[in-house]
């Protein structure tokens, strides 16, 4: 598909002879004696360059039954976390949904005032708005955690701008293996990451909370460096030590 | 309210569209309709640019413009001044002393110097400087991150200039820009450094770079408050200082007091390491070297192992691939991506493929796979004879000195790996009659999870730089082809304990050991001033990973039991963890205390999440072989 559309993009600006290699992966040395293409750059921002990339404006409906724009309505100048899911789910998503559930209280009143939880349904043809009620009450949802259904072209097209996608078709499609991350955005900063949907909820806490504010007046959140181990209990040097902590001393000269 | 000319831009647009034949539906998914039905205000957009799927805000392979080569010589680094420590910006706050200087500054409400915070929080009396009042500093250098708006990938002028991040000269003056490369830092051992870094940064406007950095010094024998590791970022209006004992590893164990000469380094490079943010800063700009000599490694041709001088005949190399937006002809980074980056457009020291005029004598390249995702295989090519076999000396790995030159006719090289090479350009002028070589990437990589492991037919890879030979000048530096020796490699230990490590994949997520990058935990204790062995295992047939471990250079004993190659018989800091491996590594940790991380250096797995924390510590025994 890219190296067709590469070629016809380079045919229609006048270029005839180009070794392309792999699927248009290769610098090809041979357009250097070819005359310059003619260019059709536009300024475009960049906060609207990854609207248009990975943020489409589908429609999709809440666990209430709302109507809600995906971009006008759940991620425009928010702090969100976003994350696949379905009620039915064995594997995957119930630890991610539990633990999105512990950080939701962790995050102390935050959630939903500036910052907001998505869970999209992989499988909206069973999970109706009724079936995410139910769900998110087992769970625990509170106020600025929507859970999302909608048509499904829609969704697997959302699934796929924002990046929750294998290389491998047929891994792709195996949806009881899905991708398990959390779409961090704080999108009118433009931070967009990803952090572990199984990993600590302390951790994902702290990241999310790292996401969100910028950077002054940066909250304090949890702090503490568990050592795992047997190297928690003896005393522990170097770099966190309070007081001195000169290398000298920890080598006991 | 539409104005007219929004009518009119609007009207323009919706002709383009429609000539690109994109439908109602195609229009709203790509954002540029509203729901309301109206087109989006933009003002202009080019047909040619929705073809296919090379749409603006698509940051894909296939889809950058494309730019021609060898229009740019290679851009020769500058070296960072040294300044006095009256130089206004190390006394600003204070000058740099052993605890960090976490005073508030009324300026910003923030604490004067970063150093001291991990994870973005001030740890109050943490991360003084280990060593400092033995070997206190006798050098100082300044650098300010900086945005320079006006930075040319190449002097085609219908690529616009680019938004990079990078390192500047040490200057407060705004004539005093981001460079890229950043400044090259020229150290020598026994004489220790500071570096005091000014983050001067403001959010990143262009769509991807996160102004918090941490300034890793890859692979230095550094003291965790220093190594800028993971969790030790800076916030813009602080500075950090960052202070070396450049003494060799052993100086405080079995090697008092300057430590192993043969555990000396020679080519190391500093990046950005903010974790969750690695990928993006580095590819933005936030990368340089420092080559640090000593009394064998000297610089100088005339003396020690005579290599060729820098820096007239010694080069620094980093190269580099990135992407171009098809819409705005900028560098764009997908920050929604998992597997890995791999770029079409190709950069060395910054330009697309640029040319460099060689005399015909003996250099030395110290090349660098700066990343973020790219495996490279490089030959020497001659265009005009497609079946040379050209051949030229590796002397060095990950900036460690072979015991001898190796000589080669290409080599593979991974995110954050450096090979040192010595080409003889009149001996392959006299012997293959080239008049033009191109440092050639033959290896096939299509995407970021690791290379196809085909190798291309000469002439049909990536050319990264073009040499083009001059005249024969004189020539004082070590013919390889003598077989000198450099440093013996240090015996490796006799390992305390075996602890195996699987780099996998867990829903998409990457770990080790079934466990994310996180920094609030330090997942195992290994106990100062012994050796341990260490399983890198990979079990899939699918990805490769460059693997880094800090503060220690190790020895690879074997790769799936098998004898590493010539150029592998080395100390390392990175290996390539190819299609199912386990490969074993042995190593020292020595003289600091204090926690370093292991981690992919695909810098795109390393943000997700393929990072772990350790720490070392005296009289601690943890016996967890699966950390």
């Amino acid at each position: 598909m890219a190296k067709m559309t590469r070629r016809k993009w380079l045919a229609s600006a006048g270029i005839t002879s180009v070794a392309l290699g792999f699927g248009g992966s290769l610098v090809a040395d041979d357009i250097k004696n070819q005359s310059t293409p003619e260019r059709h750059f536009q300024d475009i921002p960049a906060r609207e360059l990854i609207r248009m990339g990975h943020l489409p404006n589908v429609e999709l409906i809440t666990q209430t039954g709302k109507k809600v724009r995906f971009y006008d309505d759940l991620v425009k100048d928010k702090m969100v976390v976003i994350n696949f899911m379905y009620t039915h789910c064995e594997k995957v998503c119930p630890p991610i949904m539990m633990n999105l559930a512990r950080v939701q209280k962790m995050l102390n009143g935050r959630v939903g005032k500036d910052i907001f939880f998505y869970s999209i349904t992989l499988k909206p043809e069973q999970d109706t708005p009724q079936e995410l009620k139910k769900y998110a009450k087992e769970i625990g949802v509170g106020k600025g955690w929507y859970l999302l259904t909608g048509k499904p072209e829609d969704i697997e097209f959302l699934r796929k701008k924002l990046g929750f996608t294998y290389a491998d078709p047929a891994e792709d499609a195996d949806k009881s293996n899905h991708i398990g991350m959390l779409r961090l955005g704080n999108e009118p900063f433009m931070r967009w990451s990803a952090c572990q949907g199984q990993a600590r909820v302390e951790w994902i806490a702290t990241m999310i909370q790292n996401e969100t504010d910028l950077p002054y007046g940066r909250p304090a959140h949890p702090t503490t460096v568990k050592v795992y181990g047997p190297g928690a209990a003896a005393a522990t040097l170097g770099g966190g030590v309070k007081g001195t902590s000169t290398g000298a001393t920890a080598n006991a000269k | 309210m539409a104005n007219l000319r929004d009518i009119l831009n609007a009207q323009k647009n919706r002709q383009e569209l429609i000539k690109a034949k994109l439908n109602r539906r195609d229009l709203f998914k790509m954002g540029l309709l509203t729901s309301a039905g109206y087109l989006v205000r933009k003002n202009g957009l080019s047909a040619w640019a929705f073809d296919g799927g090379c749409n603006p805000g698509i940051c894909r392979l296939g889809c950058s413009p494309p730019i021609q080569p060898f229009l740019d010589p290679l851009p020769i680094i500058p070296v960072l001044p040294q300044r006095p420590l009256t130089d206004p910006g190390l006394q600003f706050g204070a000058p740099p002393q052993k605890c960090p200087n976490n005073a508030t500054n009324p300026a910003t409400g923030l604490p004067f110097e970063g150093r001291g915070q991990f994870n973005g929080v001030l740890r109050s009396g943490t991360d003084c400087f280990q060593f400092f009042d033995q070997y206190p500093p006798q050098q100082f250098f300044v650098e300010r991150a900086r945005q320079n708006t006006n930075f040319r990938i190449t002097s085609d002028a219908t690529i616009p200039p680019q938004t990079i991040w990078g390192w500047n000269l040490g200057g407060s003056d705004p004539s005093d820009v981001a460079q890229f490369p950043n400044p090259t830092i020229v150290v020598r051992y026994q004489t220790p450094w500071v570096v005091r870094r000014f983050n001067e940064l403001s959010p990143a406007t262009d769509g991807f770079g996160v102004n918090e950095l941490s300034s890793h010094l890859h692979n230095f024998h550094s003291a965790p408050e220093s190594d800028g590791g993971p969790c030790r970022w800076f916030f813009k209006g602080q500075y950090f200082d960052y202070y070396w004992t450049a003494q060799q590893a052993g100086f405080a164990s079995d090697f008092p007091p300057n430590g192993d000469i043969r555990e000396s380094l020679s080519s190391l490079w500093y990046h950005d390491h903010r974790i969750d943010h690695t990928a993006e800063n580095t590819y933005k700009g936030l990368e340089g070297f420092l080559n640090i000599f000593n009394q064998f490694d000297t610089g100088d041709e005339g003396t020690g192992f005579h290599l060729p001088s820098f820096p007239q005949f010694d080069i620094n190399v980093i190269l580099n691939d990135k992407l171009i937006d098809p819409g705005t002809g900028k560098v764009c980074f997908d920050t929604f991506g998992f597997d890995g980056l791999v770029g079409d457009v190709q950069l060395a020291n910054g330009k697309v493929q640029p040319f460099l005029n060689v005399n015909q004598r003996r250099y030395r390249f110290r090349v660098l796979d700066g990343g973020p995702s790219r495996f490279y295989q490089l030959f020497l090519t001659n265009p005009a004879n497609l079946n040379q076999q050209i051949p030229f000396w590796v002397i060095a790995n990950d900036g460690n000195l072979l015991t001898h030159p190796v000589q080669v006719t290409s080599f593979r090289i991974g995110v954050a790996e450096r090979y040192d090479i010595i080409i003889d350009f009149k001996q392959i002028a006299q012997t293959f009659g080239a008049t033009t070589l191109n440092l050639e990437n033959r290896l096939q990589q299509t995407n970021g999870r690791a290379p196809t492991n085909n190798i291309l037919p000469a002439g049909q890879g990536t050319t990264c730089v073009q040499f083009r030979l001059g005249a024969v000048v004189a020539d004082g530096s070590v013919d390889p082809a003598t077989n000198p020796t450099f440093y013996q490699l240090p015996p490796t230990p006799t390992p305390r304990i075996t602890r195996f490590f699987k780099f996998e994949r867990d829903n998409g997520q990457w770990a080790i050991n079934g466990q994310f990058a996180d920094c609030g935990v330090i997942r195992f204790t290994v106990e100062q001033n012994t050796g341990e062995d260490w399983h890198i295992i990979n079990s899939s047939g699918g990805w490769q990973h460059p693997i880094h471990i800090h503060l220690e250079e190790f020895q690879i004993r074997n790769r799936n039991g098998a004898a590493p190659p010539a150029v592998e018989v080395s100390r390392k800091d990175v290996i390539r963890l190819q299609f199912n491996e386990d490969d074993l590594v042995t190593m020292r940790f020595r003289d600091f205390v204090g926690d370093y991380p292991t981690h992919c250096h695909n810098t795109i797995h390393e943000d997700h999440a393929m990072l772990l924390l350790w720490q070392v510590q005296p009289n601690v025994i943890d016996n967890n072989q699966n950390p």
